[in-house]
């Protein structure tokens, strides 16, 4: 059967040089880069060269890039490496309404050990205010950590603004930058980005390898050192990550770079092209659909629409069955039940946060994925439409003193 | 993640939506949580003559319902009464346990919907 697969934001198929480069150095460079023997200098400048490869795609140092397990990770250490290195200095930090759950967990987590967190909200489009991020910072804010490009709704953030603004203040700026590395141009001397974190697999990379950009590899005039290592151990990584080095990993994370370097042009332009139909397509020929997030200030490869009186897992279950991967911000299909907090910062009523579909497409997408996507989709819309009690104008009977006990 | 006899439900709902004039609807679920179910029945001799569903929901929520609509068919409402979630969910050998509580609801659909036709009968 035809499988399209468009769910590239959730995480990406390896290219196939990746995957070649990365079994290559599985069978050849089995050192461990803190050897001193030959074995272990070849994965050590391996591991130099990679540095280098990845750090002048985002206009950084080579000692400013250090590899992590994860984008999570990455988050974790900035967020957590900077709030407990600097808590003489300030206790309080600014963040987004609409971040992964990567970098606000991490947030409350601090909340619980005593920092304070604002939450700024994003307006309809999850653009957020620079005035009023402006006006939250105190002389006690140690750090901005605000998206690149946010993972559900893809829009992108105003981050070199973001950048000046934290530079004028004195402020680390941290951005989670996952979602965006290898999709737009990103210089961080150009957007006065202070630490950046991406990941290896949502750019045909390998799972389990990610990286954290940090300015000054940690060090900072008037600050000194302004991060602390989470994980304590041989002191690799310059003493902020200890653990063997996945050389490998990173080895396929860096030939990945050196494929977006290359492709990124052309790949956007494509994806856009892809975007900007099925957004005409379908809002034209369906009811009451609308776009969640921004016409122009968005990723290339993302779109994610709102179908008015039906419910996101029951859309995607049913383009699963005609061979087509999709995700929803939908609580039903996630392990959490609430819906999305992306969409409801964003202001959407509940019950239309529910019916949200996510595509998101890649290099391996197809004009001729695109137009099967939009001949399977609205006969399935209609049929759901048809199952369901909510209909346009239609006042649904819901009687508020039915107990719903286990239902939330 | 889900059974088979689910996804046959979710993609062929049996007796899927509204019954005009149907005897009594039980409502159940908020579009807030993302689950509203309407349950509608028509009876005859105490038994249910027939039975529709319209359901807003995840797959669960929709097969579910699909189910509740084949094993309350015929029944005394009695004996439909007494359908449980879980016999809903073994019906359709078994649902992921997130599932089970939350759009599970056919069962709590039913029973309002002879409730509420049983109300109906007091008044009349």
């Amino acid at each position: 059967m035809k499988y399209v697969y468009l769910d590239y934001a959730a995480t990406t198929p390896m290219d196939p040089e990746v995957i070649k480069e990365i079994e290559n150095h599985y069978r050849e460079t089995y050192g461990n880069a803190s050897s001193f023997h030959t074995m272990g200098q070849k994965a050590a400048q391996i591991l130099e060269n990679s540095r280098e490869t990845v750090a002048s795609f985002i206009n950084a140092k080579t000692d400013e890039i250090f590899f992590m397990s994860s984008g999570t990770e990455s988050d974790n250490l900035a967020i957590k490496g900077v709030a407990f290195k600097s808590k003489e200095r300030g206790n309080h930090i600014i963040t987004s309404a609409i971040e992964h759950h990567a970098v606000q967990h991490t947030c409350q987590y601090l909340e619980k050990q005593g920092f304070k967190v604002s939450y700024l909200p994003v307006d309809e489009y999850g653009l957020i205010d620079l005035k009023e991020l402006e006006e939250t910072i105190t002389n006690k804010t140690i750090l901005i950590s605000i998206m690149f490009a946010n993972n559900e709704i893809g829009t992108i953030e105003p981050i070199k603004e973001i950048g000046e603004i934290a530079k004028k203040h004195d402020v680390i700026f941290h951005t989670d930058a996952v979602q965006t590395l290898g999709k737009v141009p990103i210089d961080v001397e150009e957007m006065n980005i202070d630490l950046l974190s991406a990941s290896a697999h949502k750019l045909y990379g390998p799972k389990g390898v990610g990286l954290l950009y940090i300015r000054g590899h940690g060090v900072r005039k008037g600050w000194g050192k302004y991060i602390e290592p989470l994980l304590h151990g041989g002191g690799h990584e310059r003493g902020l990550r200890s653990s063997t080095e996945n050389v490998p990993g990173i080895a396929g994370f860096a030939k990945a770079v050196e494929l977006c370097k290359r492709n990124m042009k052309e790949e956007s332009e494509k994806l856009t092209k892809f975007r900007d139909k099925i957004i005409k397509e379908i809002t034209e020929n369906i009811e009451d659909v609308y776009l969640n997030g921004h016409y122009t200030k968005r990723l290339p490869n993302n779109v994610n629409l709102g179908f008015r009186y039906i419910e996101g897992e029951s859309i995607i279950l049913s383009l699963d069955v005609e061979g087509i991967a999709t995700s929803t911000g939908s609580a039903c299909s996630s392990k959490s039940l609430e819906p999305s907090h992306v969409l409801l910062a964003i202001g959407q009523k509940p019950e239309d946060a529910h019916g949200s579909l996510r595509i998101t497409m890649g290099r391996y997408t197809t004009e001729a994925d695109i137009d099967y996507f939009l001949e399977k989709l609205p006969p399935i819309i209609e049929k759901l439409r048809k199952m369901s009690p909510l209909k346009k104008g239609k006042k649904y009977m819901f009687d508020p003193t039915y107990e719903t006990d286990q239902h939330h | 993640m889900y059974s088979e006899k689910v996804m046959d439900h979710f993609r062929n709902p049996r007796n899927m939506g509204e019954m005009k004039d149907a005897d009594a609807v039980g409502e159940v679920g908020n579009p807030v949580c993302g689950d509203l179910m309407y349950i509608y029945i028509k009876i005859k001799d105490d038994r249910i003559d027939d039975i529709s569903f319209q359901t807003f929901g995840c797959g669960a929520a929709i097969a579910t319902s699909s189910m509740i609509t084949e094993l309350a068919k015929g029944k005394t409402i009695d004996e439909a009464m007494k359908i449980t979630r879980d016999d809903i969910a073994g019906s359709l050998d078994g649902l992921p346990p997130i599932k089970m509580h939350c759009s599970n609801l056919a069962s709590d659909g039913l029973r309002k919907a002879i409730e509420n036709y049983r109300a109906k009968q007091k008044k009349e």
